[in-house]
């Protein structure tokens, strides 16, 4: 504490300022002289050093900058004590806030957005809202692991890869149909999180955290290796298409009519599509809606009670083993059917989609979006979806798609830094004693309330 | 084949030794503030980047002995990379000490991710060579045309770990930095309140745990001869098993644990299969965690309310 009070009496006085930024904008140099400035390159064979000394002082300039700014912003809120001291709910709380509120309205929009989006767009949006309904889908997912929960899941993409794999093998080996293997694939992602969850989750938090990316990195490991059954790094092709009560999206049929004869319409590649939209926007809706009812039962409140205090539930008497497995479970089995989707969209499959990355990023839209928070998963997967897609769209970004994780991972730390539930997160109890017209904030803890109370040593 | 046996025992010494110099920085961290630092094994790669670049301008210059070489090239390196140790604990942990429970597990993965893309735009993702510094070795015994060997790069990397060791070993018991450490470890609250600089020593903790590192990542420079942006992750989540196998917050047990690790992994490259020597080591971190979640020289936890 004495510590930080001298940093704060330290970066009073407009010299004081200068100097605090100037002592960062040093580390900085530090920092990004040898990583930075000094690249190195092949040259005819040999690594030889390149300097890029330009690049070096342009973030050193940022950073410097951005402490300035920084430490201007909080000197002139630390120089109105009365303000500083009952700020209350700031404006992104307020909107957080105003959201969960609307939250139906803001849904009821987005549906109908999302419903009438594909009629009326080129196949290349209808490609794009289709990846974004997956990741929106494995957000939500993940959402029900890490947001209601409260269980670090690293390797949520294993599931993924498990519906993914299931739905490959058993349409290529026994000739089963898409919506045949969907349930079963969703199965046996539940079943392969119980095997996996039991054995660790009666142990602290961080350590599920390590073996989930340890278990992450097993599945594509035995996918790359086990050749015979997987095709290594081949993969699995040739799976097929999904179709509407048997009616398949092909120009012409040897087996029966197809969906275009069906309905009399001449055939266009934009049919699948937007079929495949649809097909993802409904499972997307099932998880949401599947989720939104959980909360409401006896389990789902005991999910959010076990996130809060885990040794508090236990000393009522809740199995909390138990408890962490369903979530553990019913989050995997999200992430089955996503995968599922994933390989008949496609119809190709290879352990490259299926990397640590891809877990990061799921995760990555978890917690920016909000912890919890169903809409701020949506906002989240736009962006990160449209992160990708960026580069396409305004040529002057460049290559940025090769920066991504440097965003993501950087928008992390950030986010946790200043707003630790997510962006559009908002707390409110799940239960109140005197009916439901509007949270009462007397009963909501802030989050700083929450800390000093909950977490004492 | 006793000779082929040996031979495997000192690669996997080896091996044991990078592993567990790096299973410390995990173990210091998190006997200190109890939590998990998941970008120290990308703070192990941007080491062995730092070495490689210094060994690199070494090179341009020219004129110097090997061992001469490596004493330079290691103090570059684990005083740049103490630095990055300093700033990831400064950034990402020190504001959110106080936070709810999974905010800077978040942030460290946060800050891992971060880090392993910062060296991929700014270095390139190709895997970097370095041409051997040292060559040669000593034979140990042979036979039937078998040679065991111990190479002067493996007797330089077991010495300087033992030797390390022995270092943080008498830091942490001998002097007032070790004390305090120690404190905080037991009650960061009742340590503050005696007057250790709670602060300070979490920060010099981190420098400590990015400074061995830093070693670990100029040995796995040297030793393998090719780095690249991805190093960090393997090696983190095998030094965190070690660290754990170890039993988390004890040092020794972080040393021990990374030359079982070491053993196990060179053990079952030589005599299983190469393909699933990383599903080896994660199936020895499950196992441990399953039946006995305290490693082999922890002390139980005790969860206070």
């Amino acid at each position: 504490m004495a510590a930080v009070q001298a940093a704060a009496r330290r970066r009073e006085g407009l010299s004081g300022v200068v100097l605090d930024a100037l002592a960062t904008a040093a580390v900085a140099l530090v920092l990004t002289v040898p990583t930075v400035g000094l690249k190195t390159d092949e040259s005819g064979g040999t690594l030889i050093i390149t300097r890029h000394f330009d690049t070096v002082a342009w973030i050193v300039a940022v950073v410097f900058l951005g402490r300035l700014c920084m430490n201007l912003f909080m000197a002139r809120r630390a120089a109105k004590p009365g303000e500083q001291k009952k700020a209350g709910p700031g404006a992104m709380d307020r909107l957080a806030a105003s959201v969960a509120r609307n939250q139906a309205r803001i849904g009821a929009v987005g549906f109908v957005i999302a419903v009438v989006l594909p009629f009326i767009s080129s196949n290349y949006l209808i490609d794009f809202g289709t990846n974004v309904l997956i990741y929106v889908m494995l957000g939500w997912g993940l959402n029900i692991v890490v947001g209601l929960a409260g269980l670090l899941d690293l390797g949520y993409v294993a599931f993924y890869a498990v519906g993914a794999y299931t739905v490959a093998l058993l349409a290529t080996n026994f000739g089963l149909g898409f919506w045949t293997c969907l349930p079963l694939a969703g199965l046996f992602a539940a079943f392969f999180g119980v095997v996996l969850g039991f054995p660790v989750l009666r142990l602290r938090g961080d350590y599920l955290a390590i073996v989930t990316l340890g278990f992450g990195e097993i599945i594509r490991i035995v996918l790359l290796n086990w050749q015979v059954v997987t095709g290594g790094p081949n993969g699995i092709g040739g799976i097929p298409r999904p179709t509407l009560f048997g009616l398949p999206f092909v120009a012409r049929s040897s087996s029966g009519t197809t969906f275009a004869e069906f309905f009399g319409l001449d055939f266009s590649v934009s049919q699948r599509l937007i079929f495949l939209y649809f097909v993802i926007l409904m499972l997307a809706l099932i998880t949401n809606f599947f989720t939104v009812r959980m909360r409401r039962l006896p389990v789902g409140r005991a999910w959010e009670a076990l996130r809060e205090d885990e040794i508090a539930c236990r000393a009522i008497g809740m199995n909390a083993t138990n408890i962490k497995l369903s979530a553990f479970a019913i989050g995997a089995m999200f992430a089955g059917f996503a995968g599922s989707f994933f390989a008949t969209r496609l119809g190709f499959i290879s352990p490259e989609s299926f990397t640590f990355t891809e877990s990061a990023t799921i995760l990555a839209i978890v917690v920016l979006g909000g912890m919890g928070s169903q809409l701020g998963v949506v906002l989240a997967a736009i962006m990160l979806v449209s992160l990708n897609e960026a580069g396409r769209w305004f040529s002057f970004l460049g290559d940025i798609a090769l920066y991504r994780p440097l965003i993501y991972g950087g928008a992390m730390v950030v986010i946790m830094l200043v707003r630790p539930r997510g962006l559009l997160a908002h707390r409110q109890p799940s239960i109140l004693l005197h009916g439901s017209d509007g949270p009462r904030e007397s009963l909501v803890p802030n989050d700083a309330q929450a800390a000093s109370t909950g977490e004492l040593p | 084949m006793m000779e082929y046996f040996l031979q495997q025992l000192i690669n996997g010494l080896t091996l044991g030794a990078v592993y567990g110099l790096i299973a410390i920085g995990y173990t210091m961290v998190y006997g200190i503030i109890g939590m998990i630092n998941f970008a120290h094994g990308e703070i192990f790669m941007i080491g062995s980047f730092i070495s490689l670049i210094s060994f690199l301008i070494l090179n341009s210059v020219g004129g110097f002995s090997a061992v001469f070489a490596i004493l330079i090239v290691l103090l570059v390196t684990m005083i740049f990379t103490s630095m990055f140790g300093w700033s990831v604990e400064r950034i990402a942990y020190r504001p959110l000490r106080e936070s709810f429970k999974l905010a800077p597990l978040i942030s460290a993965i946060g800050m891992s991710i971060f880090l392993q893309s910062f060296i991929q735009v700014f270095q390139g993702a190709r895997p970097k060579p370095l041409q051997p510094i040292m060559h040669g070795g000593i034979t140990l015994l042979e036979n039937d045309g078998f040679a065991v060997q111990i190479s002067y790069l493996q007797i330089i990397i077991i010495i300087m770990t033992v030797g390390l060791m022995i270092g943080f070993t008498t830091i942490i018991q001998q002097t007032s930095l070790g004390r305090s450490q120690r404190a905080c470890e037991q009650d960061r609250t009742m340590a503050a309140l005696l007057g250790v600089n709670v602060d300070r020593t979490i920060s010099l903790t981190f420098v400590m745990g990015a400074g061995l590192a830093a070693v670990a990542g100029l040995m796995f420079t040297l030793y393998y001869g090719v780095i690249d942006f991805f190093i960090g992750f393997l090696a983190g989540v095998k030094a965190f098993t070690a660290a754990v196998l170890g039993g988390i917050g004890s040092l020794p047990g972080a040393m021990l644990g990374g030359v079982l690790i070491g053993l196990i992994e060179a053990f079952w490259s030589a005599y299983f299969t190469l393909a699933y020597k990383d599903v080896a080591v994660f199936m020895v971190l499950v196992l441990v965690l399953i039946f006995r979640p305290t490693g082999l020289l922890g002390r139980p936890e005790v969860e206070k309310v």
